[in-house]
């Protein structure tokens, strides 16, 4: 009797907790349904792979692949003034945004120069930027960016876009298939530079993507997503789990946040002193930083020379003192492991080093990254 | 989803997931399970025990490595290694296809008898299960 009682409500906890643990995007079901093996990524369940990681990364290059990225968070800033604000808030500079649907990678800076968060910023036109953020980070970056607005900016408002889902269609064949699948896209997104993005309807369809190959990043109504994904799969475009997503942007020598770098860790350490503008006069947060600091150390590319699998944190042993893996992994295209570290700033390309794998010591050569860009080993 | 309630059932089962063969010639067959190698993915990379090297029971012996992470192996009995399957070094992704061929390492052990208290079939399904829950 008294068990009985409690029978009840604690299952219903036990489902409730579930629930509220892990986030589900729109495609959870069509995940499932294509017998995916579902993780917890950062409180997100998604997909892994779909049966071979290996076959989905080697799709992508050779083919076209869709992702489920969902979880990523699009924010809407509108409102008078929003440039001049964009120009204080970000590292990158959006006065090299000038044609709308214009896109630009920029890091998010604390003013001690750490990285929040790092985003792709569109401009639609003077009263209205789209930004896309990492899942993880969006709370804290949408709290930081009102904080700053709140001081600086006032009148702009700041959406966070739950309503919106998001898929990226990546590899050679990427933009037929992508024409095949969207009746009337090919006029419109044909033309799509790298790095534009243009409206259409209740669509957003970028020319970006985290893979080294050409594709597409299309923003989209949650309630229309999984039409969407179905019309791509029967155009032939494979689903890419989370596995091959993280090795394909290793490859093409992207950052991933949380690995690479972080707020403690300044872009210029990170390998994106690229994206950082300290020519302009404009000041932004983490500028004095940045500019004073001294840089010790840079992020290089590595390829294993012996055999074994680079991963994170290991240790890297050079001439000029110690350094660390920040993302590694084997690389399915070269077939042989290869990393990103972060190393004393006096290391040189073709350096050997030396890094700690368990209990050996094996021989990785230091090159310059990407490793693989349009399906082509570059090392 | 888990093809594992397909055991073979003439083998011995660890419960860190290899399985071993009693061969005719009183030496063990060594490779992981079915179970382990979906855990770990895609294989890319098997480190094997130096043939020759003595084991203790439980002692880390090899590596199977998956684009995903690193697994030690570990010897299922305390014995001596007296093969290695050199095969792997090119094919380590048979271990996925065909985890009960791809064997990982030979050994002899010191007492036969430690081999048949191994877990058989019917015990490593249960391990397998409760580890699902």
């Amino acid at each position: 009797m008294g068990r009985g009682r409690y029978f009840l409500p604690r299952l219903f906890y036990f489902f409730e907790r579930l629930l509220m643990t892990l986030k589900q995007t729109p495609l959870n079901a069509a995940h499932r349904a294509m017998g995916a093996k579902m993780v917890d990524f950062g409180g997100w369940d998604m997909p892994l792979h779909y049966g071979s990681q290996l076959d989905e990364h080697h799709q992508v290059r050779r083919d076209a692949g869709m992702f489920d990225v969902s979880h990523m968070r699009t924010l809407d800033m509108r409102g008078e003034g929003v440039r001049d604000f964009l120009r204080y808030l970000l590292a990158n500079n959006v006065d090299k945004l000038q044609s709308s649907g214009k896109a630009l990678y920029s890091c998010l800076l604390r003013s001690d120069g750490g990285v929040i968060d790092d985003l792709i910023v569109y401009f639609m036109d003077e009263m209205w930027f789209r930004i896309v953020v990492n899942a993880g980070t969006a709370d804290n970056d949408i709290a930081w960016m009102i904080e700053q607005a709140t001081a600086r900016a006032p009148q702009l408002q700041i959406t966070s876009r739950n309503d919106l889902a998001m898929i990226a269609v990546q590899g050679p064949n990427a933009a037929a298939k992508l024409w095949l699948a969207l009746p009337g896209s090919q006029e419109l997104a044909e033309g799509l530079k790298p790095f534009n993005a243009v409206e259409w309807n209740s669509m957003f369809i970028a020319r970006t993507g985290y893979t080294g190959e050409d594709g597409f990043e299309i923003i989209l109504p949650a309630t229309v997503v999984p039409t969407f994904w179905q019309a791509l799969n029967d155009a032939g475009v494979k689903p890419i789990g989370l596995g091959a997503r993280d090795t394909l942007r290793l490859e093409a020598g992207m950052n991933l946040y949380g690995h690479d770098m972080d707020e403690t860790i300044n872009p210029l350490e990170a390998g994106l002193a690229w994206t950082v503008d300290l020519v302009s006069e404009r000041d932004f947060i983490g500028k004095t930083a940045l500019v004073t600091k001294p840089r010790a150390r840079k992020l290089v590319g590595l390829v294993l020379q012996d055999r074994g699998v680079l991963r994170d944190h290991q240790v890297v042993h050079s001439n000029h003192g110690d350094g660390e893996i920040t993302s590694g992994s084997f690389s399915p295209t070269l077939n042989q492991s290869i990393a990103l570290a972060r190393v004393p700033s006096a290391v040189q390309m073709g350096d050997l080093v030396q890094v700690a794998v368990r209990d050996k010591m094996l021989a990785a050569k230091v090159v310059k990254y990407p490793f693989v860009r349009n399906g082509k080993g570059l090392i | 989803m888990s093809n594992s309630n397909n055991l073979p059932g003439n083998l011995k089962y660890t419960a860190s997931h290899e399985w071993v063969n009693k061969e005719t010639d009183g030496t063990i067959t060594i490779g992981i399970t079915q179970h382990a190698q979906e855990l770990l993915g895609d294989m890319v990379f098997v480190e094997s025990p130096a043939v020759g090297r003595q084991l203790k029971a439980k002692e880390e012996c090899a590596i199977a490595e998956s684009v995903k992470a690193a697994a030690d192996l570990y010897a299922p009995v305390t014995g001596v290694v007296v093969a290695i399957n050199s095969e792997l070094g090119d094919t380590p992704e048979k271990i996925n296809t065909d985890p009960y061929s791809a064997w990982i390492f030979k050994m002899k052990p010191d007492n036969a008898a430690d081999v048949d208290a191994l877990m058989d079939a019917a015990a490593y399904q249960t391990l397998v299960d409760s580890e699902a829950h």
